[in-house]
């Protein structure tokens, strides 16, 4: 099993660790042999483009499909073989918006409590409480049809800390936010880190959410090419800046803020 | 925006505790159960479509088909009865074949949307995850059926009050036979489209070849070969359970079949919809560029 230091100091089991993983849709290889491990209480990005596998990774991560070839272990359960202990140390912000649209903010969330086995109180407890840290407290009882893109979610935000995971997991989380509202969720998830001790793996493809002091996992068609602090990797390649330590990487010539192949 | 844990730090993992007690188990069934009411009480068109159809079949079809197909006496009636008392059963049945289908309908639609991930990334395993969503399905088409026999007694089908009681475990299994297998279905099923195909190819055939609306016996002298046909529909014996159920009986061999059924449908959709063995992975899903 692989440990860390985590910010402290401290030898922890790795937050994630991926050993040799692959994975194919029919013929399709999406992911070649990709290995790193994430330390605890760190802020960790997954940056690649659009198609570059990060949300098949995720998926694997997540159980929902299974890891054919390699090892995941979260704070060193096997995803494989103990799915329960790896997922319920595990919060998700999917890619895609899963809030249910009929039913209530707090339907949504004490059905995601339930899901976790947290009682109707305890829920009603902690909803109310994250709830109100995002001033979202007397959106409780609106349907989620009702709520902004940015609201719904700061909600599934809330919904993935409600059973107090150490590992957050965000697919590509800030999508379709206006500016504003991604700069918020960016810092809020940043703070989580620091005052809580979670370990986030934040996916993205753009460039712009990634900070020097990040650890960065480059992923690109299905492999990775390069995993370190983001200082490391941009002085590795001889470059000034992620952007052009990316471009570099991955032969893309001009790396716009979007992630999208040029 | 800021969010600080709304109660204590997170750990580092290592502290939490493992598995789930029992409590925690009910728990989840119960958020399940809730959340499928919740769903069924926001689509009050569903619950009025669902008794349209079989009221339908019985104030129109039943009435103007009475004379034609006269019934004889077989068992589990004691006298003839009205063609709108024999397809009755078939018509419980009916209900429990469209909300089956329907709640994989849903399945499909949850997966697309993305909604069902929400279920599948529960550290629940995933069969418990599925048969809450089972029961949750079931629970609710018994309600169905129970509103329609309610309106059927207005029209005259009076079975005893006691089956209305020993009717009940009936219902439950050919729900839990029927939804299975739309479970089962809906894991093959990559997109909403599809399912049209299910309707034709599925739903439509096991109803018309059943004894829902007419006796084995009568479908035995027409066509030998959609005779058996017949018997090899598993919709056949869940008609014939509730048909005997309604009037205070038992059909062991129905029953037997019926559970048989049932645990093979359900054996195969767990298996579909387990990571491990099934074909989710298999195939790209939506939700994500890759």
């Amino acid at each position: 099993m692989q440990h860390v230091k985590a910010n402290d100091g401290v030898s922890l089991p790795a937050a994630l660790d991926v050993a040799g993983v692959k994975h194919s849709y029919g013929q399709k290889q999406v992911l070649s042999d990709i290995s790193f491990s994430i330390a605890p209480q760190r802020f960790t990005v997954l940056l690649g483009l659009n198609g570059a596998g990060k949300t098949t990774l995720f998926s694997l991560i997540t159980h929902l499909y299974s890891t054919r070839y390699g090892t995941i272990r979260i704070f060193g359960h096997d995803v494989g073989r103990e799915p329960g202990e790896a997922l319920r140390r595990l919060g998700i912000v999917f890619q895609a918006r899963t809030l249910d649209l009929d039913l209530s903010v707090y339907q949504n969330l004490s059905y995601h409590a339930s899901l976790h086995g947290i009682g109707r109180r305890e829920a009603l407890t902690r909803i109310t409480a994250l709830l109100d840290q995002i001033d979202m407290s007397d959106r409780l009882y609106d349907k989620a049809r009702s709520l902004s893109g940015g609201q719904m979610r700061r909600i599934e935000i809330v919904r993935a800390l409600l059973h107090r995971p150490p590992l957050l997991l965000l697919d590509e989380a800030t999508v379709g936010l206006d500016i504003q509202s991604r700069a918020e969720i960016l810092a809020t998830i940043r703070k989580l880190v620091v005052t809580d001790g979670i370990s986030v793996f934040w996916a993205t493809h753009l460039i712009d959410e990634v900070e020097e002091t990040d650890h960065v996992i480059i992923l690109d068609k299905g492999r990775v090419l390069a995993d370190g602090r983001v200082d490391d990797v941009v002085r590795s390649c001889g470059a000034s800046n992620i952007r052009e330590a990316f471009g570099t990487l991955s032969g893309v010539a001009s790396v716009p803020a979007s992630g999208e192949r040029r | 925006m800021t969010l600080q844990s709304a109660t204590a730090p997170v750990s580092a993992g290592a502290a939490m505790e493992r598995g789930f007690g029992t409590r925690q188990y009910l728990v989840c069934l119960r958020g399940i159960l809730v959340r499928e009411g919740l769903r069924f009480l926001n689509q009050r068109e569903r619950f009025i479509s669902s008794l349209v159809r079989p009221l339908l079949w019985l104030f129109v079809f039943a009435a103007g088909f009475r004379q034609v197909l006269g019934v004889s006496i077989i068992p589990p009636y004691k006298t003839y009865v009205l063609y709108e008392v024999y397809i009755t059963p078939g018509l419980c049945g009916m209900i429990l074949l469209f909300s089956g289908m329907q709640s994989s309908l849903s399945m499909v639609y949850d997966r697309e949307m993305g909604n069902m991930r929400t279920l599948l990334v529960s550290p629940f395993p995933r069969w418990f995850l599925l048969v809450s969503k089972l029961l949750a399905g079931v629970t609710v088409s018994i309600l169905q059926v129970y509103a329609f026999l309610a309106i059927a007694w207005f029209w005259g089908v009076k079975p005893p009050w006691t089956g209305y009681l020993m009717v009940l475990p009936a219902l439950f299994l050919s729900g839990m036979m029927l939804c299975s297998l739309g479970m089962l279905l809906s894991s093959m099923i990559k997109q909403l489209e599809n399912f049209a195909g299910i309707m034709n190819f599925v739903i439509f055939p096991m109803y018309f070849a059943s004894p829902a609306l007419y006796p084995l016996w009568r479908i035995q002298e027409s066509s030998p070969l959609l005779y058996k046909i017949c018997l090899a529909n598993p919709f056949t014996y869940a008609v014939e359970l509730i048909r005997f159920a309604l009037y205070g009986q038992v059909d062991w061999g129905s029953l037997m079949l019926v559970v048989a059924f049932t645990i093979l449908f359900l054996g195969g959709a767990i298996l579909a919809y387990d990571p491990s063995t099934g074909l989710l992975g298999r195939k790209q899903d939506t939700g994500g560029n890759a």
